[in-house]
């Protein structure tokens, strides 16, 4: 059995072309593959459609977001919960380039965008919500009724590559993510023709308990090591973040 | 504000809003202020906190030395499990809200209005929003509370006849938790239930964009 593990991140995003479609996991710090994103800004690849919860800020510690690839004009497009930050005064690159008129943003409701992404790695090429209907967001889509009550139909997302970090990978690709850090993950991992996956730790196969495995090898294409790898193993955290002290 | 009251500070609204969490309840806080919920919910309850990311059943705010990188809450705020924690991912997370298991979602907002409706997601004259988990979780909860101030930082209204802001979901509040007092969305009025000490009914109403009544029984929000 041929082994899916790749020695550098660099490795990894090796061949993602220019106008490809991605995904990128993480909701918060956990499960944000940082070290890819590095990679995949290092890599050069631009006219990307990137898919998220948001795209991020910037930071100043040296971590890649997103939000660089953004601000570097190699994102066209986007698909977010978030087009712009939560916190009025820390504007991210994507506002600034979306005011202006130089990204195209979709905002789609978290849950949508979760079920388009679930939908996408399971074959299902729409479905109807009840979220958004009566405002701008369902404008223009098509409303059905069911049981006395109206949906708005939502579309699929595929991908060409998703952006995956685990806790623990083994040389199959078969994933288990720890806590909070699985999220978008598992659902992202299966409806990309190409997981990219950083891994905390990597164990042969036959040691993890096929239970307990979240997501099959056979939806994960590479697997990184992030410690073999060199990579970093978690992000410092935020300052607005780290611990919240009852006042 | 007000000859004699001073507005409720965010740890009082915070506690007030988790006293209405009842037992077994299932109650999801949004980004902002109601995440703060966490850290009041009465010691003889037991309530669930489910976040969008798929952590059920999660417990107060973690402090810098309890913090781990794997555990936050849907504002990605560290936090602390329970005992009858589990985790899914983030499409079931969304299953599990429009299913209609969640008694309460609670939410920030920019605006709320007499009819129900609320404003969340975009403020006016920018392009970009954040509706993150508000539209779902709006239509998917049993009941929606809001927890905002009652006014801008320039002092106008945010609870109205009307919404001015693109809507989050219409008709949905049940109540509404404002640093003046809390308050039910009642078709054509907001009813006053409980009054933050030292305000009047004519101060809250001067500072409101919908007309304001009290309702029988009207009290100081006690907590």
């Amino acid at each position: 059995m041929r082994s899916k593990v790749v020695s550098s991140f660099e490795e990894a995003v090796a061949g993602v072309e220019d106008g490809s479609r991605i995904l990128v996991a993480g909701f918060g710090e956990p499960g944000t593959p940082h070290n890819l994103i590095a990679a995949l800004h290092e890599q050069g690849a631009s006219d990307l459609t990137i898919i998220a919860n948001g795209a991020g800020m910037t930071r100043d510690d040296g971590v890649m977001t997103t939000g660089n690839l953004i601000e570097e004009r190699r994102v066209s497009r986007v698909i977010l919960a978030f087009t712009a930050s939560t916190h009025p005064s820390r504007q991210t690159p994507l506002e600034r380039l979306n005011e202006a008129g130089e990204i195209e943003a979709e905002i789609t409701p978290q849950g949508t965008l979760a079920e388009r992404i679930r939908a996408g790695g399971s074959g299902i090429p729409a479905f109807f919500t009840p979220a958004a209907v009566g405002t701008e967001v369902a404008e223009g889509k098509e409303h059905r009724e069911f049981g006395g009550r109206t949906y708005v139909l939502e579309e699929a997302i595929v991908a060409d590559y998703a952006l995956v970090r685990c806790w623990k990978a083994d040389t199959f690709g078969n994933l288990v993510f720890r806590r909070s850090q699985r999220n978008f993950n598992p659902i992202m991992a299966m409806a990309a023709d190409c997981t990219l996956v950083e891994a905390e730790e990597v164990v042969e196969v036959g040691t993890l308990d096929p239970d307990l495995i979240h997501t099959p090898g056979i939806f994960v294409q590479r697997v990184v090591s992030i410690p073999e790898a060199g990579g970093m193993l978690q992000a410092p955290p935020l300052a607005m973040f780290s611990g919240t002290p009852r006042s | 504000m007000s000859d004699t009251g001073k507005p409720l500070t965010r740890d009082l609204m915070a506690a007030r809003v988790a006293a209405e969490f009842q037992e077994e309840w299932v109650v999801n806080l949004g980004v902002g202020m109601p995440t703060r919920c966490s850290d009041f919910v009465p010691e003889d309850r037991t309530v669930i906190l489910h976040s969008e990311n798929g952590v059920i059943g999660y417990g107060r705010n973690a402090t810098v030395e309890e913090a781990t990188p794997y555990v936050v809450n849907g504002g990605a705020q560290p936090v602390l499990l329970t005992p009858l924690a589990s985790i899914v991912h983030h499409a079931d997370a969304f299953a599990i809200i429009r299913r209609g298991l969640l008694d309460v979602a609670v939410l920030g907002a920019y605006e709320a209005a007499v009819n129900g409706d609320f404003a969340n997601w975009r403020i006016s004259g920018r392009k970009g929003g954040g509706i993150g988990g508000a539209m779902d979780l709006a239509v998917g909860a049993k009941q929606v509370f809001l927890l905002l101030d009652h006014t801008t930082r320039d002092g106008r209204p945010r609870l109205l006849e009307r919404c001015a802001l693109p809507l989050t979901a219409a008709g949905v509040v049940t109540l509404v938790m404002t640093n003046l007092g809390l308050f039910e969305p009642a078709g054509e009025h907001f009813a006053l239930r409980e009054i933050a000490p030292g305000f009047t009914v004519d101060e809250v109403q001067r500072l409101t964009g919908a007309p304001v009544v009290a309702a029988r029984g009207l009290s100081e929000v006690k907590v």
